[in-house]
């Protein structure tokens, strides 16, 4: 099927193709929705570079094979030096074809910052897709620079002491922002049509594109798994999490979210934040109220 | 709609059976994944109004539509982690427990 670009993307008229199936991610994975949906919209034209996380463990199980799309596994450190090496193969044998990473928030945020930051210095042609889960899930819930304050995880356990991750989340999206690249944005599994279309537009930039997807994981945070659509839905509604684009050099925002809306709900329907005091969670909408006057100063 | 051919189970009983090297062809899928489920959400066929939801919120794309424009749930590669059922507005979807 082809997509008419001036038609916004729904579930309506993406293509029904599957191009990841009979995967063993775990039910209820936001991360393999993420990846299902956004090669939905690429195709099978987009060539995949994945490092060594969940999505790579969950399809390349020997003899199995999940992707319809050509896709391999990178050192950890290098999905876009890869991907990037990727795109310039395929523009020397004249194709048309596109290069992808999809990395998790380790691989993007800490192991693999160098070589993303490298890629889109060069401004080569391709798109990263960060599919944040707070954690490094793949290896067993530890600690990365994308886990939120007060978190749980098995490198922060929560004690009487240190009530979980005592440092707030990095600013991953400003940070690759900050290199002038030509498409950037946020997104969440709640919000798919927006997370679909962002994607399109990724496709479509002339240059590095980034994304970074707000993806719930039923086993790292402890919550049901049918609730991974509901609780992506319910971070951007209240604020801990948001929609934003960079285009042009200029920063927008998608969604305004009630700042003053109650996080407990969030915050207690996951085992990673059960053990959160009174006082914690002032700290938690101290952290939202000064990102979010921040990014309703300069953003808009 | 899935658009693949499974291979056929077990093809696997001897070590030139298996794809030689490092990489193998898309889309090679020797197994299901409909052991992994407790319960298995069923589309109430009357309720549904094919609002496409479940189709686009499912994690496995399990879920699809047929030549009759009617959903249908592919149980081989179902995982009943309830997303579709959870989501669905109408509550076309119901989560049965398996009767093994």
């Amino acid at each position: 099927m082809t997509i008419n670009k001036s038609i916004k993307l729904n579930a309506r008229n993406i293509t029904s193709d599957e191009y990841f199936y009979g995967h063993k991610a775990c039910g209820g994975c936001g991360e393999s929705l993420a990846l299902r949906l956004a090669l939905k919209v690429l195709g099978d034209e987009a060539y995949l570079s994945l490092p060594a996380g969940c999505m790579a463990a969950v399809s390349f199980i020997y003899p199995n094979m999940a992707f319809k799309n050509n896709a391999m596994i990178t050192p950890f450190a290098s999905t876009a030096a890869v991907a990037t090496g990727v795109a310039a193969g395929l523009k020397a044998l004249n194709r048309k074809h596109l290069s992808v990473g999809f990395a998790g928030d380790g691989g993007t945020a800490d192991i693999g910052i160098q070589a993303l930051s490298g890629a889109i210095d060069r401004g080569e042609k391709f798109i990263y897709i960060c599919t944040d889960n707070e954690a490094y899930m793949n290896t067993g819930i530890q600690k990365s620079g994308l886990t939120p304050f007060g978190a749980s995880t098995t490198t922060t356990p929560a004690g009487k002491v240190i009530r979980g991750n005592i440092k707030p989340k990095k600013n991953m999206f400003e940070i690759v922002a900050a290199h002038g690249i030509k498409y950037a944005a946020t997104a969440s599994v709640g919000y798919l049509e927006d997370f679909m279309n962002k994607v399109q537009k990724a496709k479509e930039a002339d240059g590095p594109a980034y994304i970074h997807v707000f993806s719930p994981c039923p086993t790292g945070w402890g919550h049901e798994s049918d609730q991974t659509i509901a609780i992506a839905k319910e971070v951007v509604d209240n604020g801990l999490w948001y929609l934003a684009e960079y285009e042009n050099g200029k920063f927008s925002l998608n969604k305004k979210p009630d700042l003053s809306s109650d996080i407990r709900p969030y915050l207690k329907g996951q085992a990673r934040f059960k053990h959160l005091q009174d006082e914690d969670i002032q700290i938690v909408e101290a952290l939202r109220a000064e990102k979010w006057a921040q990014m309703l100063a300069e953003w808009q | 709609m899935k658009n693949f051919k499974r291979v056929p189970v077990p093809p696997l009983n001897h070590i030139n059976d298996y794809p030689m090297g490092s990489s193998c062809e898309s889309f090679h899928i020797t197994d299901q994944n409909s052991g992994w489920r407790v319960f298995m959400p069923v589309i109430n066929l009357d309720k549904c109004v094919s609002c496409y939801r479940c189709y686009l919120v499912c994690p496995d794309g399990a879920i699809h539509q047929n030549e009759d424009q009617k959903f249908e749930i592919d149980y081989d590669y179902c995982k009943g982690c309830g997303i579709c059922a959870n989501e669905c507005k109408i509550n076309a979807i119901n989560m049965v427990k398996e009767d093994k």
